[in-house]
């Protein structure tokens, strides 16, 4: 019933009889908006709509410089090589993508002239093509023309396995080939109803023909330009110091008229996120400073010294505990947590429902993350079309213990409880990170009232994060009972997001714990949901199965979310950076200005 | 004496090596790898993961890496950043004016304070000025540069507003440029050379009451000589030879120091770069750095020795 509904106001849109954003607007009522909604109507046969960032200037330059202050300074400036979100916002300062998301989550045009949509011919109903058209005239830094080839070239560069990009996943599974000199043909080898990977966002952005086709394949890191960037982007490249400084001054030829409004631009690196924020948010020393992952309360404290603020921009990025289906003690093969074993304790659903409801989100969110948080009961949470509304969560001991109890685990004398002379106890590891040390002993608070024994372990990032397959403490080996973490959502759409936990994906010593399913979570009915999501071309269905997904995940208690986590940035009062949760910080850079 | 010298730095040789050797097995056996910032990441599959590792040598074994490693340094190769993709001694040669610049400064300024001070309190133990410098030198060395150097940050940048505490590269050149540049520099150098001069100020205060009191001090005052020539040109010329060593031998020690120091202040110095290459786990970098201070340490301890035979002609080179 509601498919066919929305196909009518589908066509509705496409004869004019509802406007656009009527029909966003009743999407939101059914929890749908967004990207999605703009890619439904893009496959439905309405072009997307541009909703372009406020700008005021009405001149190129004149801006005076832009200090922006990252704390983790960008060690290398070739987007395909960049490690971290850190490398991407330095390249993005000189490369650009065909296009970039938006505060909304729509599809920004960049180096394309327009965004691809059935109706001008650039989406193919069966979600196999896309038609990419250049806008004419952009130029290199060094003068030479932007072309088809360049774009091609790209992707030729990115998915050999040889130039070992970090791009590769996005490049791989599609090839491009050149219509004419501004337009470009991706052809995917499955029906790819998430067309808006490739050349798109922090992945997407292109490096020129000219001065990278010698270095394809194993040359790569040899390329001079890896360090002297030559891109299209609204500012030249000056000066690089790894892991220091970049600066860049204005490009007078953009491609995007009055654009951009500052003459320079420096990113500054180094230090701590504390004193990053102090050098903004109270000295304004800086004009913007990125990702300050800073207690809340310390933030509003800074803020009263009036000459900046901290930014919130709403992405899917998920703090969640980790349930471990296999047990850890338990050495298999010379492997822990391995598939063959059960978890002892918690293979029992009632004992994971009980944890879920004594994780308590409401104070953690006041306790720690403050504004940078929202509680949910969800896995995926974003974009809103692929929100389940069918979830929910609640803290309460009583229940908790109630279940237990019904799972037979019975107080003992001291307070903790036990089940045929086993002691209820729990091994709880995370990262090193004031933030997550605090929410630990929340839980452990809760759980020793509900009579769990909770033993808590805290590991370096370095190590926690890390793929080194002798070390046993790494998030992936997972030889505790529970564990949490962050899992950021790097793109408007939740198909890496979900995919995660197929069944075939589970870390095991067999794929040197590679397998990014680290919970060992096996599930028929989530398989098949994911599987049919990866080709389903009708947006409405593919959105309904990674909600079944994300409902699946939260009866079986895979995960119990603890925050879904906003991106904080601070910026000085004047500055009026545009930013969205959907991309990189520098990705609509052009957009920036500063208002006096 | 240059026979000397040369025996001392043929013994460096096998030293060096030795401290090469347990520098590359510890870092190899420390946990973490450099791609790790990968791994949450799900744009990047786990097979390019592995690539990169079988590309910068990582999965081979230790012994086979330390000979590599062994065998490039030898021909001058420093070896390759993993995280900037860079050749490590163009990342070393881009950060070493800045540390030579901000710790030179700091020394120079703990000389230009502890020697005054440290001269004048001895000639007048137990008065009012020498308590005031033994006060003051205790505090100065009991504070960690961590600690003062957030204190001047609080008081100088956030309360008085009078100097910036990011240190960055300023562009242009000329005076203003100067200007700007000492300006920057002033907080990590004053915290860096006070803690330095805290510590020197007792020490030269020491040497210089050991001299003083011997006879040909006596002597000196006994031709009619005056104070002050008696001091600077008898007891201070004597009692500079310890302290001359203690300076030499600090100095590799004064670069360990500035590390936090440069972290504090943003500073884009080797000391950072030891920090972020530790955070990142980028092997290569680290393990240059710390090289490089090891041959720091082995250098300053023979100019040590040289310099005191020079002083002090009783001692002789054998």
């Amino acid at each position: 019933m509601f498919d066919k509904n929305l196909r009518g106001m589908i066509d509705d849109v496409k004869d004019g009889r509802m406007d656009r954003r009527a029909f966003v607007k009743r999407m939101i009522a059914v929890g749908l908006t967004a990207p999605m909604a703009n890619q439904i109507l893009a496959i439905g046969g309405v072009a997307m709509a541009q909703s372009p960032n406020p700008y005021k200037p009405t001149k190129r330059g004149g801006g005076g410089p832009l200090k922006l202050l990252w704390w983790q300074g960008p060690t290398l400036l070739n987007p395909h090589f960049a490690t971290g979100t850190k490398d991407q916002d330095g390249s993005r300062l000189f490369y650009e993508p065909l296009a970039s998301w938006d505060v909304d989550g729509h599809l920004n045009p960049i180096l394309a002239a327009e965004i691809p949509s059935i109706q001008n011919g650039g989406l193919s109903a069966d979600a196999k093509t896309v038609i990419w058209k250049l806008k004419p005239g952009v130029k290199w830094h060094d003068g030479k023309p932007l072309t088809a080839d360049d774009l091609v070239f790209n992707w030729e560069y990115a998915s050999d396995p040889a130039t070992a990009a970090v791009s590769i996943e996005t490049y791989s599974g599609l090839t491009v080939e050149k219509i004419d000199d501004l337009t470009i043909r991706i052809t995917f080898k499955k029906p790819t109803p998430f067309w808006a990977n490739a050349f798109v966002g922090a992945y997407g952005c292109i490096i020129p023909k000219h001065l990278f086709a010698d270095y394809k394949g194993g040359k790569s890191r040899e390329a001079p330009n890896n360090l002297k960037p030559v891109g299209t982007g609204p500012y030249k490249f000056v000066e690089f110091k790894p892991g220091d400084l970049i600066r860049g001054e204005i490009n007078p030829d953009y491609h995007m008229a009055n654009r951009p409004s500052f003459d320079t631009i420096e990113m500054k690196g180094g230090g701590d996120a504390v004193s990053a924020a102090r050098a903004v948010i109270q000295t304004g020393e800086y004009d913007f400073a990125w990702n300050i992952q800073v207690e809340d309360e310390v933030l509003l404290r800074l803020e009263k010294g009036g000459k900046g603020k901290a930014l919130f921009a709403v992405g899917g990025d998920i703090e969640f505990i980790a349930i471990n289906f296999t047990d850890p003690n338990t050495e298999i093969d010379g492997e822990r947590s391995s598939i063959k074993t059960k978890h002892p304790i918690l293979s029992d659903p009632k004992v994971r429902q009980a944890l879920a409801l004594l994780v308590d989100r409401d104070s953690v969110k006041k306790a720690i993350y403050g504004r940078a948080g929202r509680t949910t009961a969800n896995y995926l949470n974003g974009p809103e079309e692929f929100v389940s509304k069918n979830t929910k969560w609640e803290f309460s001991v009583e229940k908790a213990s109630a279940l237990l109890e019904q799972a037979g685990w019975k107080l003992g004398t001291d307070g903790i409880r036990e089940k045929d002379g086993k002691k209820l106890k729990l091994l709880y590891q995370t990262s090193i990170n004031g933030p997550r040390q605090k929410t630990q002993a929340i839980v452990k608070q809760a759980c020793q009232k509900a009579g769990i024994d909770v033993e808590l372990k805290s590991v370096v990032a370095s190590v926690f994060f890390s793929s080194d397959v002798a070390n046993p403490d790494t998030y992936a080996h997972f030889y505790a009972d529970i564990e949490m973490f962050q899992i950021p959502m790097t793109q408007p759409d939740p198909a890496l997001h979900m995919r995660r936990y197929h069944s075939r994906n589970i870390a095991t010593k067999e794929n040197k714990w590679q397998g990014p399913n680290f919970p060992r979570w096996a599930n028929k009915e989530f398989d098949a949901a994911i599987d049919a999501a990866d080709t389903e071309t009708d947006p409405i269905k593919r959105a309904d199965l990674y909600i079944k997904g994300n409902d699946l995940m939260w009866q079986d208690n895979v995960m119990i979310p603890v925050m879904h986590r906003l991106a904080v940035e601070a910026s000085s009062n004047t500055l009026r950076p545009a930013l969205s949760g959907w991309a990189n910080q520098t990705d609509n850079l052009q957009d920036w200005y500063r208002e006096n | 004496m240059s026979q000397y010298i040369l025996r001392r730095l043929m013994i460096a040789i096998p030293s060096l090596l030795g401290i090469s050797l347990v520098l590359f097995v510890v870092l190899a056996l420390a946990p973490g790898d450099p791609f790790s910032e990968l791994a949450t990441n799900p744009n990047v599959p786990p097979e390019v993961q592995a690539a990169l590792r079988a590309k910068f040598g990582l999965d081979d074994p230790i012994y086979l890496r330390y000979l590599h490693w062994l065998a490039a340094m030898a021909q001058g190769d420093w070896g390759f950043s993993f995280v900037s993709r860079v050749d490590v001694d163009t990342l070393i040669l881009q950060r070493l004016p800045t540390t030579l610049y901000v710790v030179g400064s700091s020394q120079l300024l703990a000389l230009l304070i502890a020697i005054p001070v440290g001269v004048y309190a001895a000639t007048r133990p137990y008065s009012v000025f020498d308590q005031l410098a033994n006060t003051f030198a205790f505090i100065g060395f009991s504070l960690p540069t961590f600690f003062t150097g957030i204190l001047f940050i609080l008081i100088f940048s956030v309360k008085l507003d009078w100097l910036p505490f990011v240190y960055t590269s300023v562009p242009g050149s000329g005076i203003p440029w100067l200007l700007e540049m000492i300006r920057q520099a002033i907080m990590p150098v004053m915290v860096l050379g006070l803690f330095q001069a805290a510590s020197m100020t007792r020490f030269v205060r020491s040497a210089m009451l050991d001299v003083i009191r011997l006879d040909y001090v006596t002597t000196a005052r006994a031709k009619g000589l005056g104070q002050a020539k008696v001091i600077v040109k008898h007891v201070m010329r004597n009692a500079m030879i310890p302290v001359v060593t203690l300076v030499a031998l600090q100095v590799p020690a004064v670069f360990g120091g500035a590390i936090v120091t440069e972290q504090i202040f943003r500073i884009p110095g080797i000391g950072s770069l030891l920090i972020s290459s530790i955070l990142a786990n980028d092997t290569p970098v680290v393990m240059a750095v710390t090289f490089v201070f090891a041959c720091l340490v082995v250098l300053f301890n023979l100019i040590a020795d040289v310099l005191y035979g020079w002083l002090d002609p009783r001692i002789s080179f054998r």
